[in-house]
């Protein structure tokens, strides 16, 4: 019991905690910036400072998280960092929502971190120390049926905070409520810590122990991103829709891990290396695009007092910087060439492909479903940012609050072009990054030694099947034939361009109420996937006379699957259970004192008999 | 060097030729209904005229609606290049690269269409999307049979003495399928109709006029052509050379495909109606369905 408390207080160095690190600040600091401006005129002064405090600890406590050595620090800052992350969800305290989302958040992660607690128990109890390094070498020797324990714990408790499905129940909830330079952070970073423990104790620590690990991770992953970007796509609160796209993105993230574990049981140590790599790079790209899709997210709501995209409209004009900034972000996150989210989807991509490749039969089937599950995401994704940008940004504005947004504060733009600059350097100097990514995946994986094959100036793959991009090449290629066509046409000379109403069926001049709307846009969406939306719908006429319908209304919803059947019945089991457990305190003291009595009885034939 | 110029040529011949494959297929499906029907060299005539043409902007577009075109069509462009058609060898030819770059030109046709503030235009945006998305994951898993049996996702390592395996003739019926949505055919589109309540491709495109009109146009040719040469070049790699060596046949070689293709996708016009919007996933379940075998046979060596 003496060296629990005994501590070996230290820091890790290494690629994986370094890596983590620079992720960290490299979002931190521009929503450092984008709060100067976004906390001004929304809140006092002593809350300003009770934020700065927050946030601050946060990121602190998120970057002990990553470097310490040691099981116990680790939970500690692991606590330290959901608290505190509890405090900022519920820092608006006056909305009823925030209380409520704060509440499902703090129980969700406390349900995690049981989990994680429990497994790093097991651990404890065989290696002796919480120490990592002792822990790495003790877990050799644990037994098969303790290691799968240890695995499942952990990936329960870690899949919490990264908001696998079915457990990302909280994330919508919660990271929408929090300050939207808060978001950023949570979605961008604190959701990546848990990427980090896994691949910190299952597969650095506790080495993969079975091929089914690794397809476990990939379905489940598979699944999460399925299932996120379909409920993004059904989302109109334009906060909730990019906090489901962040379920949808640790899929992705997964898909590169979940294939590494598996690449590295089925002997292929190269391709283990390169999909880690992958998973790491589309970890550290998503970081940056919802960092700053969250913080444009934040601007619109500034300028609008509104997340409801179905009454904005027409922002491009009235906030040019934050609707390119918003554009940028949602290129990336459809993984759109030449920018960074397409780098790393090509890569987890390449990496199913080459798995494909080089394993046996039922394997290659596996991988390639993977990859179409894959691309079924980045699809529909791609529909859902059509969306969000289209209803957010284009076309005329639905609602007063949306015709008098104006653009926001310099600090707030400054952040938003930082980010939008990352995506491009992390999209056009790819080969570079993605050579350092295959070190630290190398480092984690134990393969040091391993000799990956690769070229820097595009990303060629392993030697034999060699495909390349490059980058670079491409965006100069799009560049250079924009420029062509352009200049083509001035030298034409035939710019001008007569300025017109949009088509109106020769009707009359159209309103905003003749657009599109998000829930239209999204129509084919809900009926294709009504078999796990399973949406309803409202309607109401009221009629003046037979022939003519005076007003119509027209609700839909979608049915909140994992909470109606899962969360709410298990709830109810859990309430009923409480309320039977509170008979046995009616109140009465000499019953009480009964129970005192009893207990130490108990308790002394107890340490008697043991 | 000499090969970087034989690909720029062929990228050249390529989008000029483009024009010519829809004019084909316009007279054969009008002759199949015992019509006359347009010349073949109309669709020239119509980007001719249109860039002659005074264009009207709507006044609620903003710049996403003027930068669309060019953005089409340089990815359409550079997609050209992934691809081989006559000249073996390209290595920028990835195939996954080809189908992202598409889905650009695609996100920002999207985009446009919702910009004008039209509901035809968000009908059509909304639909392509809703396609496209469930286009995908076949087109992907069709691309992963036929690149499992090339060894690579690059297709510039087929070369003329390739030998296809069944598998891969299935992955290519699976990828036809979805060239046939994605150049906005029947059953899923129909390119002859204005009728808003059918169109998609047309819908989004509704509010253009004059020359971004006929960039995006064309933008359409070359994506098609781009579709059918790679169709061709998987399911017969015969006549592709590998530098400037039996031009005249490799050319013909090549027209003969394009042309076979071209008739059957008229066949398949007349012959077909255009399936009702969500049926649509009934096509592409079966065309991803399709793949998956493909996959499994490439799988067991077939």
């Amino acid at each position: 019991m003496t060296n629990i408390f005994n501590l070996h207080l230290g820091f890790l160095y290494d690629g994986l905690s370094l890596f983590f690190l620079a992720t960290i600040l490299l979002i931190s600091i521009p929503s450092g910036i984008y709060s100067l401006g976004y906390l001004k005129g929304h809140f006092s002064k002593g809350k300003i400072l009770y934020n700065w405090f927050l946030f601050i600890l946060f990121i602190v406590s998120m970057l002990l998280v990553v470097t310490v050595n040691n099981a116990l620090v680790f939970l500690i800052c692991w606590e330290l960092m959901s608290l505190v992350s509890y405090f900022l969800v519920v820092f608006d305290e006056k909305s009823e929502k925030s209380q409520s989302a704060g509440t499902t958040y703090v129980v969700m992660t406390h349900i995690g971190t049981a989990f994680i607690t429990l497994a790093f128990l097991i651990l404890y109890k065989h290696a002796g120390s919480f120490d990592f390094g002792v822990l790495k070498a003790a877990s050799g020797t644990l037994s098969p049926a303790a290691k799968t324990l240890v695995f499942v714990f952990l990936l329960i408790g870690f899949g919490t905070k990264a908001g696998i499905v079915p457990l990302h129940i909280w994330l919508p909830q919660a990271h929408p409520q929090a300050p939207s330079h808060v978001s950023s952070l949570m979605s961008g970073v604190m959701i990546k810590t848990a990427i980090y423990g896994i691949i910190r104790f299952i597969i650095f620590i506790l080495g993969v122990g079975y091929l089914w690990w690794g397809n476990l991770i990939l379905v489940l992953a598979a699944v999460s991103c399925v299932v996120g970007v379909i409920y993004a796509l059904m989302e109109h609160d334009l906060k909730k829709l990019l906090a489901y796209h962040s379920v949808e993105n640790i899929g992705i993230i997964l898909l590169g891990l979940g294939a590494s574990m598996v690449f590295l049981k089925i002997n292929l140590p190269v391709l283990a290396v390169f999909s880690l790599a992958a998973g790491l790079y589309h970890l550290i790209n998503h970081a940056i695009f919802k960092g700053l899709l969250f913080l444009c997210a934040g601007s619109v709501y500034k300028a609008t007092g509104t997340r409801d995209i179905e009454k904005l409209g027409g922002l491009i004009k009235k906030m040019p910087y934050t609707s390119a900034a918003f554009l940028i972000g949602a290129m990336a996150i459809s993984a759109l060439p030449p920018l960074n989210g397409f780098v790393s989807e090509w890569l987890t991509l390449q990496a199913f492909f080459q798995g494909a490749l080089a394993s046996t039969s039922g394997i290659k089937v596996f991988l390639s479903l993977c990859a179409a599950a894959l691309a079924l995401t980045s699809g529909l994704a791609a529909a859902c940012f059509v969306k969000a940008f289209g209803v957010t940004f284009l076309a005329q504005p639905r609602s007063n609050k949306a015709k008098e947004a104006c653009e926001v504060s310099f600090s707030m733009k400054l952040s938003m072009c930082i980010l939008s600059t990352l995506t491009f350097v992390f999209g056009l100097f790819s080969a570079i990054i993605f050579k350092n990514l295959l070190l630290i995946s190398k480092s984690a994986l134990g393969l040091k030694a391993l000799n990956v094959n690769f070229s820097p100036n595009n990303l060629t793959l392993i030697a034999g099947n060699n495909t390349a991009v490059s980058l670079p090449l491409v965006a100069f290629m799009l560049i250079a034939f924009v420029a062509a066509v352009v200049l083509i046409f001035i030298f034409a000379g035939k710019l001008k361009a007569k300025k017109y109403n949009t088509w109106d069926c020769g009707y009359y001049k159209l309103n905003s109420r003749n657009e599109y709307s998000a829930t239209a846009f999204s129509k084919p969406f809900r009926i294709a996937f009504s078999f796990f939306l399973l949406p309803y719908k409202k309607t109401e006429k009221i009629r003046e006379s037979f022939y003519h319908v005076k007003t119509f209304k027209y609700e839909t919803f979608t049915t909140p699957v994992f909470g109606k059947y899962i969360y709410a019945p298990l709830l109810g089991i859990i309430l009923s259970l409480a309320r039977f457990m509170r008979r046995l305190q009616p109140g009465s003291i000499h019953l009480y004192i009964s129970y005192i009595f009893v207990t130490i009885i108990a308790l002394i034939i107890f340490m008697k008999a043991f | 060097m000499v090969k970087i110029i034989l690909i720029i040529l062929q990228v050249i011949v390529l989008s000029a030729i483009s024009p010519l494959a829809s004019g084909v297929i316009t007279k054969i499906k009008n002759n199949l209904r015992f019509r006359r029907g347009p010349s073949i060299f109309q669709p020239y005539y119509n980007i001719a005229k249109l860039f002659a043409k005074e264009e009207v902007i709507s006044e609620t577009a903003s710049w996403i609606f003027r930068v669309t075109p060019f953005v089409v069509l340089a990815s359409t462009i550079t997609a050209a290049f992934m691809v081989p058609v006559f000249i073996s060898g390209c290595k920028a030819g990835d195939l996954l690269l080809l189908v992202f770059l598409f889905s650009l030109g695609r996100f920002f046709l999207a985009l446009s269409a919702l910009d004008t503030g039209s509901s035809f235009g968000g009908m059509g945006s909304s639909r392509e999307m809703f396609i496209s998305s469930f286009a995908e994951p076949a087109a992907i898993l069709a691309i992963f049979a036929i690149s499992l049996n090339l060894g690579t996702t690059n297709l510039s390592a087929i070369n003329s003495l390739y030998a296809i395996k069944l598998s891969t003739i299935i992955a290519a019926v699976s990828l036809f399928m979805v060239i046939l949505a994605e150049t906005s055919r029947i059953p899923i589109d129909n390119q002859e109709t204005h009728l808003e309540l059918t169109m998609i491709h047309e819908a989004m495109v509704l509010e253009y006029s004059g020359r971004s009109l006929a960039l995006i146009e064309i933008a359409s040719y070359i994506k098609q052509i781009v579709f059918f040469s790679l169709i061709g070049t998987i399911l017969l790699p015969a006549f592709l050379s590998c530098g400037l060596v039996n031009n005249f046949t490799v050319f013909a070689g090549y027209l003969a495909k394009l042309f076979v293709l071209c008739v059957l996708v008229s066949f398949i016009e007349v012959n077909l109606a255009k399936m009702r919007l969500f049926r649509a996933i009934d096509f592409f379940s079966f065309s991803f369905v399709l793949a998956l075998i493909a996959i499994i046979m490439a799988a067991l060596g077939v």
